[in-house]
């Protein structure tokens, strides 16, 4: 690692704030304060005194990596943009329905005026003369303050015909979403702010080739757009600096769940994920220690609370290597008092809720899921409902449009591989709440009988109780 | 979880022998002669529709403005986008039924969403729903639906109250919104997320150190502190 100081001995890593500086500053959202701290002067150096092709050079050089979810270099996919005259977008995604993720909402309510200055400077690095702010449509007091923010800033000509007395010009919009996860989604999400219902789309093309009204669009998160204004201020290179080599930069971070104090930290990328969970949000409650956590969000893979696990670098190598990943920097906590099983119900429930239902392994895989793991809660299950379940997440994985797939997939797999002996007890125990007696996986004869039905039955179960 | 509607038999189309009715011409681009649209809500669709290079990009916005207008997106509500859109009934017709915030059938006034995806459940998001239920669930101005994760998470279990975010709530703060609504009140105050600073801030005694730390026991300032029946 060649961090600045992040996991070494001693160093509060936590306290280089990027995002977070001054946050609640009272009248932050105002553009006064925000002046006052000196704001949109970086977008004034970029147009008046650099070329798109030397921000893009920043960009490129700071190694920021997105954000929202797949943590794509964001100056690199900037540069797929092709060059030319044809109509380009930007679209900034605020989407933000990750379950456990919160970390847009606290951001774009607190400082609206760096959303829209690191939009305007990547939209001139770009090339792009529209830009949209796509938000959830639950968001109703962030899209107000990003609106009131909005029109400050066209008031003052930071977004407008010829900013600055340059030639580049930004027409800029805020659109809400009207509550569906699969929005946030990129091409999902162009569908959606075309007017048409939110279905993602094939890829390739890729947005950045053929995105918005199939013009070439950027689109980006809303984390990694307002690091530009910061980007530009220290110079790419020096940016690069923080962090690990592969991972630059700070992460909001969420925490949520089973910890004394859930919210929003901002800390330097590789700092250790127990620092994270246990430092800044405070451990598990009093009396019970970390069973299990999502590193990234409910469609990362859940990973065991082990010493091991928990003193992983919080990066996305680190988490990658460990079979996870760090997805939108949202940590969920499971602290030993929750079964495992109603955590992978949940998890279920939501992505069969959210499935656009355009493909037959997601829309099926994860109808099926849920109603195994609710007979596994009812009792009807048997330990060969884990082995389906497993096989089921394994094929729905890769087969897709979209990953909303193995979003389901990944975390229901990782709770089947690392808590098998809980999911067995459970089904155990719930059986015998129900008087069906154990299911020991050698009773069940997987060629003799068509359906799961058979071997529910009575006349099976009974003899499978008197061979032992 | 917000259900998909399903028909009986478990599927979101209609059975095999449940024949259309092809009596009934398809519907059309709405004659503006015949559609009488109100004045305001024209000009605040046509206003959205300014925004964008396709006019079909303001459909989400035009059918918040109807559903605002109408209480719901009824047909005669998505007939008046359709005719300020130029577009037929059934283009919106499948775009409203896309979106969990826009209702094709009646609703009450007041949108109560109360959060019951995985964290919230974890610090009982699902007994704030059936308290929410108890003392709402009757009167049918209310909207009491449970919801995916609204993005708020710190404040768990919580809802939004027509739009706003409340949260850490128990279930006498769930009585103390039905009345605060009913009484034309914004909803409990006290605990709505614009009040909320950096989660750092909420310690007295500001972040622990980096190693394993004994964190002092009882309520910390963020009031979160105390969980709730925990079976999800
Ligand atoms: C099902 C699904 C949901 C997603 N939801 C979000 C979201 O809410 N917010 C977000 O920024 N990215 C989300 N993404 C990731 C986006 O597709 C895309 O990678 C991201 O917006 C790119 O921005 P970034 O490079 O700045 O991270 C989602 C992806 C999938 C597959
Ligand atoms: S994977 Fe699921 S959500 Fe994604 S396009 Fe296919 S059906 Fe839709
Ligand atoms: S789980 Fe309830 S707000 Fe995120």
């Amino acid at each position: 690692m060649t961090s600045v100081a992040a996991g070494q001995a001693g160093a509060q890593p936590d306290q280089i704030q990027i995002l977070f500086h001054e946050i609640d500053r009272p009248g932050l959202a105002s553009l006064d304060v925000y002046r006052d701290l000196g704001g949109y002067a970086m977008l004034k150096r970029a147009l008046t005194e650099m070329t798109p092709e030397a921000v893009l050079a920043e960009l490129q050089a700071s190694g920021v990596r997105g954000r929202g979810g797949a943590g794509f270099a964001m100056g690199k996919k900037a540069s797929f943009l092709p060059k030319g005259d044809m109509d380009k977008y930007l679209v900034c995604n605020a989407d933000e329905s990750e379950p456990g993720t919160f970390k847009d909402r606290e951001l774009m309510q607190k400082t609206p005026h760096t959303l829209i200055e690191g939009l305007a400077i990547s939209a001139y690095a770009v090339g792009a003369n529209r830009a949209y702010i796509y938000i959830r449509g639950e968001y109703a007091l962030q899209a107000d303050v990003l609106e009131d923010a909005l029109i400050e800033a066209k008031a003052a000509g930071y977004v407008g015909e010829r900013i600055f007395g340059s030639d580049f010009s930004l027409e800029l919009w805020v659109h809400r979403g009207a509550g569906a996860y699969i929005c946030g989604e990129e091409t999902a999400l162009l569908d959606s702010l075309e007017g048409k219902r939110g279905n993602p789309r094939l890829k390739p093309p890729f947005p950045a080739i053929n995105g918005l009204y199939g013009g070439p669009t950027l689109i980006n998160n809303v984390e990694t757009l307002m690091n530009a204004p910061h980007i530009l201020k220290m110079g790419g290179a020096e940016f690069a600096k923080i962090g690990t080599e592969t991972s630059t930069g700070t992460k909001v971070v969420s925490v949520s769940g089973c910890v004394r104090r859930p919210g929003n930290y901002e800390v330097v990328l590789g700092t250790p994920s127990r620092h994270i969970i246990e430092g800044l949000a405070g451990g598990a409650p009093e009396g019970r220690s970390i069973k299990a956590w999502f590193p990234g969000g409910s469609s990362a893979p859940v990973l065991p609370g082990t010493d091991e696990m928990l003193d992983l670098p919080y990066d996305f190598d680190s988490l990658a290597k460990a079979g996870s990943m760090l997805g939108s920097g949202a940590i969920i906590v499971i602290d030993d008092s929750i079964p495992i099983v109603d955590v992978a119900l949940k998890t279920a429930k939501f992505y069969r809720h959210e499935s656009c239902g355009k493909c037959t392994p997601c829309r099926e895989g994860t109808n099926w899921t849920v109603k195994m793991l609710e007979r596994v809660e009812t009792g009807e299950a048997t330990p060969m409902d884990l082995d389906i379940m497993a096989s089921v997440c394994e094929q729905m994985m890769g087969n897709c449009l979209c990953v909303l797939a193995d979003a389901m997939a990944m975390p229901i797999g990782s709770m089947i591989k690392h808590f098998r002996e809980e999911f067995e007890a459970h089904i155990e125990a719930a059986r015998e709440r129900n008087g069906l007696g154990i299911a020991m996986p050698d009773t069940v004869n997987r060629g003799a009988h068509a359906g799961p039905e058979d071997l529910l039955g009575e006349p099976a179960y009974a003899g499978a109780a008197e061979a032992h | 979880m917000a259900t998909v509607r399903r028909f009986e038999h478990g599927s979101r189309v209609p059975g095999w022998d449940e024949a259309a009715d092809l009596t009934k011409d398809p519907a059309v681009v709405p004659d503006p002669a015949s559609t009488p649209v109100p004045e305001d809500l024209r000009y605040e669709i046509e206003a959205y529709v300014a925004r964008y290079p396709d006019v079909r990009s303001a459909s989400i916005p035009a059918l918040f403005a109807v559903q605002r207008w109408h209480g719901w997106c009824s047909p005669t509500a998505i007939e008046q986008a359709a005719c300020v859109m130029r577009l037929t009934p059934a283009y919106l017709t499948s775009v409203a039924t896309f979106y969990d915030m826009l209702e094709t059938e009646p609703k009450g006034e007041h949108d109560v969403y109360v959060c019951t995806n995985i964290s919230c459940s974890l610090r009982g998001g699902d007994q704030v729903y059936e308290a929410m239920l108890s003392a709402g669930g009757d009167d049918p101005s209310f909207n009491i639906r449970s919801f995916e994760c609204l993005g708020a998470c710190d404040i768990a279990p919580m809802a939004s109250v027509n739009g706003i975010y409340v949260g850490p709530l128990d279930e006498d703060d769930c009585r103390t919104i039905v009345e605060d609504l009913k009484a034309g009140r914004t909803p409990l105050d006290a605990k709505q997320i614009r009040h909320r600073p950096q989660a750092t801030s909420l310690t007295a005694e500001g972040p622990p150190a980096v190693d394993r730390v004994d964190v002092a026991s009882g309520p910390s300032a963020s009031g979160n502190d105390t969980f709730g029946n925990k079976d999800m």
